[in-house]
């Protein structure tokens, strides 16, 4: 997985890979103007943008472990907000809580300078289906 | 829950309990700048309790590059913004207010190409939390691409 992977909203919106954890890859996103929602703090839709593409990307490369090639097709997606992001880095990582041959169950968080922190959770439904 | 916000309060130099004015307000500073500057929402409608905003399609907001389908981080940013005047439409003044939470289903993918209403409605204020849902669709809203439902908190005074 590398950043040209990602789609063009996440690339237009600054999203990268930092690194690989235990074969999750962590996102971030620089703070700028694009992301900003009432002055001085992130916009929720930035960081669920943000935990949706961790998603996505967590399910891809568990997806690759397995060696299937499946198209993914968002059902709907939960997002708590906990505390106002500021202008700075914010990270997030997918974590792939069930996998099965139709549907995946995937949890995010985000976060900023402080991981013990995080300023938002999501959790993704994600249908599976055999790309053809 | 802290003072977090995801929802641009429409002018930062508006007092809390500022005569709301949502079109003029919606057309105005809200989205001309930051992230729904960036997404190019713009006002569509509005009426007591409800309020739209709408999403011009463009291919920087593609989710998956394969089909030109938007990605849903533009569409819940949409939401959050649309059922967040839909409070003020109600309250009649601004309420600074942080998003607690919001659920989106998925009913179909987005038509590449076109643009995207996203309607708030606000079904229930009470002091300090208000109840919203609402639904996105391209032409006809009886055939929406999305369901949400979540709630806002207000976090400088009240809203009854």
């Amino acid at each position: 997985m590398n950043d040209a992977n990602l789609p063009p909203y996440a690339q237009a919106l600054g999203i990268a890979i930092d690194h690989d954890e235990d074969g999750n890859p962590v996102l971030y996103a620089d703070f700028s103007d694009r992301v900003l929602g009432r002055p001085g703090f992130l916009h929720g839709g930035a960081m669920s943008g943000l935990m949706e593409m961790a998603c996505m990307a967590a399910l891809r490369a568990e997806m690759e472990r397995r060696g299937e090639t499946m198209r993914l097709k968002p059902v709907n997606v939960q997002v708590e907000f906990m505390r106002g992001g500021t202008e700075q880095r914010t990270f997030a990582m997918g974590t792939v809580t069930r996998a099965g041959r139709r549907v995946a169950l995937v949890n995010a968080a985000c976060w900023q300078d402080d991981r013990a922190k995080p300023i938002a959770l999501a959790q993704m439904k994600i249908l599976l289906s055999p790309a053809e | 829950m802290s003072d977090a916000s995801s929802t641009p309060s429409p002018d930062p130099a508006l007092p809390p309990g500022f005569v709301f004015d949502p079109a003029r307000l919606a057309k105005g500073m809200m989205t001309r700048n930051g992230h729904s500057g960036w997404l190019g929402l713009d006002y569509h409608a509005h009426g007591e309790g409800w309020f739209e905003l709408e999403l011009p399609w463009r291919e920087e907001l593609v989710g998956v590059a394969e089909t030109g389908v938007l990605a849903s981080g533009p569409i819940i940013s949409l939401m959050d913004n649309a059922t967040s005047m839909s409070v003020w439409t109600l309250t009649g003044k601004f309420v600074p207010h942080a998003t607690l939470d919001l659920r989106v289903d998925y009913m179909r993918a987005a038509v590449p190409g076109k643009t995207v209403i996203g309607r708030g409605e606000c079904y229930k204020l009470t002091r300090t939390i208000s109840f919203i849902r609402g639904i996105a669709y391209d032409e006809d809203p009886s055939d929406p691409i999305a369901h949400v439902v979540g709630s806002f908190m207000a976090t400088h005074g009240t809203y009854l």
